[in-house]
């Protein structure tokens, strides 16, 4: 924004309320960060000190990489994580590129259809799903994990993707045809490369849901060989007694994978957000 | 090795016929315009051509075999887009060679082929930037590359020079007709500006609601419109539109003269009328005048004039130059 359109003083008030959003949104992430180094006493005696070189204490990380598979759980909320958005963006954006390449009947209708899972939460069919991933043989495996988040980030990815596709030039992907690029060819090359800011929108909008779900891996997937962090955190807390040390400890390190692939996202996802807002 | 023959291609996108029925034949080595106003299905019908759109009935010969069930890439076409379709991701140089790589030529046919189309169009320089680092003129020049480099039977031009501003326009008008002469291929190209056409064309095709209006050579049209469409849609400023009776001829319905072809005189002259607005363009002075006989007309004169608004003229047209059209709106011969 160039300094001849906008005043110190109008900047300044913008500065301040950005400002203030950013500390309402980190105070709760600084205060588990900071509480999880500090021994039970501590935490419930000055829940807002960062801690001293008297409080300070490790007892909650030891407890939960000593109790549980803590390492087993992370790689399992990765697994289910990065394959799902993985097939949601390679199964989103194929559907997208049909419905806003391709004119066949019942486009639109068949649009709407996928836009409704934006409407209907997947929750409303946990009964149906878990009857399903029974009669499959998929109760306790990351695949029934994956298979619902695939379905669950679908809808979204979809409407998203599709809007961004149509904005892909008629005449490039033309050419190639007459250059003799074949259908997958014009979609995996010429149109997935210039969509890739809405695609890291759309990671990262289908990545924190399933990252940070405790409902499927509860219903579908208990077991302890299948168990992701938010459900492994559960351990800690119990109906009469929760190991605050533990539970912080957990979820301070759960911040980290999400934190590492928004940064990997981030780059992509501003320009994504702008896109269509300025030229 | 190039010839082109159309039966009867017909469109329709719904229930709304944009191709009504178009026959053309297009011999080998010659260059063809598709001219006619937005909305008339020029474009369309290169599409079809190429063979981006099906279409809905009709035949497409490209040197004598039917190809409309043949893909874009076996058409043995090139085409030059308008937006100038480059690939992003590549450079110049990848761009120019892909069609042929995709066909599996070898490396070596293809950098020499790369190499010769650079050279005609002076690209050298540019072979290893993206198209991002080129200007517009820069990049439709890569554009014309990439279709060269293909040797292919059909050049189709979907208004390359639209997007380019006015001096370009004209030194990439001149490199297209110079390359026509070079490579005495077979060009079709579409436009919606009849100075491109007249200046570029052997041949032009005149379209309006998806029907050929007229074929022939720029001064066929321009000297013998079959109607009033194409004699208004041909020659700026438009061709004036008198009503036959004004004149006191019952056989026609409207009387066309070209403004070139009317001479203005202050004492005497067959039309009197008063000057509402001159335009100077140093070359030409064009004058709108409102007479008594024919109502609003528009008189071209060559160099400079001194007429003024208000000023009392009388209007002379070249009668040997008049058209004469019937009722249906077709010329009266």
């Amino acid at each position: 924004m160039s300094k001849a359109r906008i005043s110190p003083v109008r900047s300044g008030f913008v500065h301040l309320a950005l400002a203030g959003y950013t500390a309402i949104a980190l105070f709760p992430v600084l205060l588990t960060i900071l509480n999880s180094f500090k021994d039970k006493n501590a935490i419930f005696r000055s829940p807002l000190s960062p801690p001293t070189m008297k409080s300070f204490s490790l007892i909650g990380y030891e407890t939960v990489l000593k109790q549980g598979d803590f390492v087993g759980y992370f790689q399992n909320s990765l697994i289910v994580t990065v394959v799902s958005i993985f097939f949601v963006l390679l199964f989103g954006a194929m559907a997208a590129f049909a419905l806003s390449e391709y004119r066949f009947r019942g486009n639109t209708l068949m649009g709407l259809y996928l836009a409704i899972g934006i409407m209907i939460p997947i929750r409303l069919g946990t009964v149906a799903i878990l009857q399903g991933m029974v009669a499959a043989g998929l109760v306790n495996t990351l695949t029934a994990l994956i298979l619902v988040y695939t379905a669950q980030g679908l809808p979204l990815a979809i409407f998203i993707l599709s809007e961004f596709m149509r904005t892909v030039s008629d005449d490039l992907k033309n050419a190639g045809r007459i250059d003799g690029l074949s259908e997958y060819a014009i979609f995996f090359r010429l149109v997935l490369p210039l969509i890739r800011p809405a695609m890291a929108t759309v990671a990262v909008f289908t990545m924190i849901p399933i990252w940070n779900d405790l409902w499927f891996p509860l219903i579908l997937a208990p077991g302890e060989a299948t168990k992701t962090v938010t459900l492994g955190s559960q351990v800690f807390i119990g109906q009469f007694v929760t190991n605050w040390n533990a539970v912080l400890s957990a979820l301070s390190l759960a911040i980290f994978p999400v934190l590492i692939l928004y940064v990997i996202f981030s780059r992509q996802l501003i320009r994504g957000i702008t896109a269509g807002a300025v030229k | 090795m190039g010839s082109l023959q159309l039966k009867s291609i017909r469109k329709a996108f719904g229930t709304h016929e944009v191709l009504k029925g178009i026959d053309l034949e297009v011999k080998d080595g010659e260059f063809v315009i598709f001219v006619g106003p937005s909305g008339c299905g020029k474009s369309t019908l290169l599409r079809v051509i190429a063979g981006l759109e099906d279409a809905t009935s009709g035949s497409v010969q490209i040197d004598g075999a039917e190809v409309i069930n043949t893909p874009p890439a076996k058409r043995g076409i090139a085409m030059v887009f308008q937006s100038y379709a480059l690939y992003p991701h590549l450079t110049v140089k990848d761009n120019m060679g892909l069609g042929l790589k995709q066909m599996g030529a070898p490396k070596a046919e293809i950098d020499a082929k790369v190499a010769k189309a650079s050279s005609m169009l002076s690209l050298e320089q540019y072979l290893a930037r993206r198209p991002a680092e080129l200007s517009g003129g820069q990049r439709q020049r890569v554009a014309i590359g990439r279709a060269i480099v293909r040797e292919p039977k059909l050049f189709l031009f979907d208004e390359p020079l639209s997007n380019l501003d006015a001096a370009l326009r004209v030194n990439t008008r001149l490199e297209i007709a110079r390359l026509h002469r070079s490579l005495k291929a077979t060009m079709i190209y579409v436009t919606h500006d009849q100075v491109e056409a007249m200046t570029l064309a052997d041949k032009i095709v005149v379209l309006n609601a998806g029907q050929i209006e007229q074929v022939g050579s720029p001064m066929e049209l321009y000297n013998k419109p079959a109607n009033t469409f194409v004699a208004g849609f041909i020659g700026s400023p438009q061709m004036n539109f008198i009503d036959a009776g004004r004149l006191g001829d019952s056989a026609a319905k409207t009387i066309g003269i070209r403004p070139e072809h009317i001479t203005l005189a202050r004492d005497a002259g067959e039309w009197k009328g008063k000057v509402i607005h001159v335009e100077h363009l140093g070359a030409d002075t064009i004058v709108y005048l409102e007479t008594e006989t024919t109502g609003l007309l528009t008189v071209r004169l060559f160099g400079e004039h001194r007429f003024a608004v208000d000023d009392i003229v009388y209007a002379t047209p070249d009668t040997s130059l008049m058209h004469r059209f019937g009722g249906d709106d077709r010329v009266l011969r």
